[in-house]
């Protein structure tokens, strides 16, 4: 990492550097682990844009052009989705921008547990290496990788696969789960315990309750991964039969414990990004968020209904009639803290004052296109319908809109409201700004019409399709390439941003920036509030 | 309800109309460029379409109003026109309204959700029984009143007849009467997957070890298609589904030729041999 000027003015005890060794592999800095876990979102996300620009490829046309074996294409499928989840957007909001800014925003020289932050960072990094590897030994019988889906249905993925590759994945998420679950525990000990004297929860920035509400999704539906994944692994590898119907197990028994953990998890992928949200509008509107406790109270809502409505993935399953009503209530219910949070960010805006930089509209891309993955799912809640959906392209453009084009531009956007302070450098504005717009227009061309498709009848997860799908998908393509490019903008943005070297000061987003962390300089120092702020 | 029914076409006429007939909505496949559901053959698919016409129109209208609402604060509250931002941080009734209004806007959803969820599941006594099995990566039928039995497999691009379409066309067909209640009942032998026929608004996991059931009844005759919905492995997009609706005649005459080639039990295999 290069030296900034920063570095040299602030020549005093707070910021001798420890060897290249001990700073990188032995961190115990919250800033320095934060910068880890960017990096390796950001080659996650280079890595699974690929996977995806190669699946899109294959899609643009019917016909099987680019795989020549429709199961590499289901391999594709599945690391898109495990990387994107567990390898770019988790170690991006959390062990990115969390570590780096939760401790500064509370007024924290550190994390609680700075050594176990270390360890968590790394496991991550072992992870991938364990999910990477399990891509080049063998899955189902003649392929190479996983080939079930980031769901890994079994007995599809027990039985169905027999090759180790579903080992290595599950020994992948089991140190991605640890990671996190270690994660988990050190931001509630650090927020709960460790805000500087004056912060009372009830006045810590938004962002930090974003985080607080995550970490404890995390801590209580990670061990149910956990166990699931260690039940399909005897399953696989010791003579059990959780999943085995032939032998007194039930394949459902894996959906409802995957699912009550991967409907807490699609939360955890996106809260966080509403904090972030929270922090641009109010810095770019120049007035505070609107109805701070109803935001705050509607994360922690969203968060415990979530626990509550898992088997909304699991109507064509075999569920009861009865159980699907239930359940198809509990979803519904969740449209109202996000109701609230949608018009809680208008009304902040409205009497503002506002600036269009590039963390802003990003904050407004946001807002609309959530919104648009938001209805998209109120109609996928309700069971009748859904029984048309299921399965279809119509979910994989729901959950598109609020990950591609929710938690992902909720990333970007935090990269350009926080890159200024964590690097030292101001980014380009309108790469920026062209970045936004490719990402904008490619993201909804490739999306929207995927709820066509999903209409018509496409499945998901479909190597190749009939020839009537074939229009929507070519848009779709074309919206895909147009993406990409803008993500490699971003790619040059972040290389003109270091190369350029202009310098950034402690708070270069004026009067509405208020949070503490636009007090220190850009970039702030190797130790932080070795003093501790006092908070009025 | 009935008025509940009335309203709801009234308002979903328009919609599906401009949906259904802008791109030519195919009937029993997708054809090109479409935008919305095949056309129902089932009432329940109607019903389908009726629900998701008037859960359409409200998620536009709600879109609008966000996307109007952020085009108004981004034109009147920008830093040049509103130099001096408010400070206001709360309103009490506003906050009570965009709590109280989008519940109300639930309930008008649930009710006509749970009419069409708990019709799906009101089973009528059946005209015709018939049994889906998903292996990899096929499905093959049973009928098993009349003692039939026969695998359908998907037909390769290069032996399709004219006018079949690529990747839905199955060498056997599930031949059904016309205007008749039919019971599916649908299991696995590997892994899951999933019998779906789009325009009769059918979807159910064939899960091994567990016996499901649905049902449909097909009020027009023709071809209609559908694709295994649950990712079953390398071929998971080559087991289609195909449905000749007939008419009771024909489907007489199907039974007649059909039942002696593809026997259930031991004696009908014979007397095919014998022939």
């Amino acid at each position: 990492m290069a030296k900034s000027a920063a570095h040299v003015e602030a020549a005093h005890h707070d910021d001798h550097y420890p060897s290249f060794v001990r700073r990188w592999l032995f961190s115990t800095n919250h800033k320095d682990i934060g910068t880890l876990y960017l990096i390796l979102a950001m080659i996650g996300g280079i890595i699974g844009g690929l996977l995806s620009m190669a699946m899109r490829m294959e899609l643009m046309q019917p016909g099987m052009q680019i795989f020549g074996n429709p199961e590499m294409f289901n391999v594709f499928v599945t690391a898109h989705g495990l990387i994107m989840v567990f390898f770019m957007v988790m170690p991006a909001t959390m062990g990115g921008f969390g570590n780096w800014m939760v401790p500064l925003m509370i007024g924290a020289p550190d994390m609680a547990f700075p050594r176990l932050n270390n360890i968590s960072f790394w496991f991550v990094a072992a992870a991938f290496l364990l999910l990477v590897i399990s891509l080049f030994v063998p899955g189902p019988p003649g392929t190479n990788g996983v080939a079930g889906g980031w769901t890994m249905y079994a007995p599809l993925s027990s039985s169905g696969t027999p090759g180790p590759a579903v080992d290595f994945a599950i020994f992948a998420l089991h140190l991605a789960g640890a990671s996190s679950i270690l994660g988990a525990i050190n931001f509630i000990t650090t927020i709960f315990n460790m805000r500087a004297p004056g912060m009372t929860l009830h006045k810590m920035p938004l962002f930090v309750w974003a985080v607080l509400v995550t970490a404890f999704l995390l801590l209580l539906s990670l061990p149910v991964l956990a166990g699931a994944i260690t039940m399909l692994l005897t399953d696989r590898n010791f003579g059990t039969a959780f999943f085995d119907s032939a032998r007194g197990g039930d394949p459902l028994l894996w959906q409802h414990l995957f699912w009550f953990f991967g409907h807490p998890e699609v939360y955890i992928l996106i809260v966080p990004g509403f904090g972030i949200v929270s922090q641009i509008v109010a810095t770019f509107s120049k007035k505070p968020i609107f109805g701070y406790l109803g935001m705050a109270y509607a994360m922690v809502a969203i968060g415990v209904i979530g626990f509550v409505v898992w088997a909304h993935h699991m109507y064509a399953a075999g569920i009861s009639v009865n159980t699907q009503a239930y359940f198809v209530f509990a979803t519904m219910v969740i449209a109202v803290p996000t109701g609230v949070k949608i018009f809680s960010w208008i009304a902040t805006m409205w009497g503002g004052s506002l600036s269009f930089k590039a963390p802003m509209l990003w904050a407004l891309g946001f807002i609309f296109l959530f919104t648009i993955g938001g209805v998209t799912g109120v109609v996928l809640s309700n069971a009748g319908v859904d029984r048309s959906f299921h399965d279809t392209y119509y979910v994989v453009a729901h959950f598109h809109y609020v990950l591609s084009l929710g938690a992902v531009f909720s990333i970007f956007g935090a990269w350009y409201y926080w890159s200024p302070k964590m690097t030292g450098y101001m980014y380009s504005e309108p790469l920026g700004k062209l970045h936004f717009w490719l990402m904008f227009i490619g993201a909804n061309l490739a999306f929207f019409p995927q709820h066509f498709l999903g209409l018509a009848g496409m499945p998901r997860r479909y190597a190749d399709y009939p020839d009537a799908f074939a229009g929507w998908n070519m848009v779709s393509s074309i919206g895909s390439y147009i993406a990409f490019a803008g993500f490699i903008v971003f790619l040059i943005g972040i290389f003109v941003q270091f190369a350029r070297k202009v310098r950034a000061p402690a708070n270069p987003w004026g009067v509405g920036a208020t949070t503490l962390e636009w007090t220190l300089p850009s970039p702030p120092p190797f130790h932080t509030w070795e003093t501790l702020p006092r908070v009025k | 309800m009935a008025f509940f029914d009335r309203t709801l076409k009234f308002f979903a006429t328009g919609a599906s109309l401009a949906w259904s007939t802008s791109a030519f909505a195919g009937d029993g496949q997708p054809s090109p460029w479409q935008m919305g559901f095949q056309k129902a053959n089932s009432p329940i698919m109607e019903q389908i379409s009726l629900f998701h016409d008037y859960l359409t129109i409200i998620i536009i209208l709600i879109t609008l109003f966000v996307l109007g609402l952020l085009v108004y604060v981004m034109v009147r509250f920008n830093e040049r026109r509103n130099p001096q931002p408010s400070r206001t941080t709360h309103n009490t009734a506003l906050e009570i309204a965009w709590t109280v209004i989008p519940i109300l806007i639930l309930v008008a959803i649930a009710i006509p959700s749970f009419r069409l969820l708990f019709a799906q599941y009101d089973f009528p006594k059946a005209d015709l029984t018939i049994t889906a099995t998903g292996h990899q990566w096929y499905w093959s039928y049973e009928y098993p009143d009349q003692g039939i039995h026969f695998d359908a497999i998907m037909v390769q691009e290069a032996d399709l007849k004219e006018g079949q379409p690529r990747l839905l066309t199955a060498d056997h067909e599930v031949v059904v009467p016309v205007n008749k209640n039919v019971i599916v009942q649908v299991k696995a032998t590997d892994v899951i997957h999933d019998w779906a026929v789009p325009s009769f608004g059918i979807k159910i996991d064939a899960v091994p070890g567990r016996l499901q059931k649905t049902w449909f009844r097909a009020e027009r005759t023709g071809m209609f298609y559908g694709q295994c919905s649950e990712l079953c492995g390398r071929n998971h997009a080559f087991m289609p589904i195909a449905i000749r609706v007939v008419t009771d005649e024909e489907f007489a005459e199907w039974l007649a030729k059909t039942k002696p080639a593809a026997a259930l039990d031991s004696a009908g295999k014979v007397a095919a041999a014998q022939n």
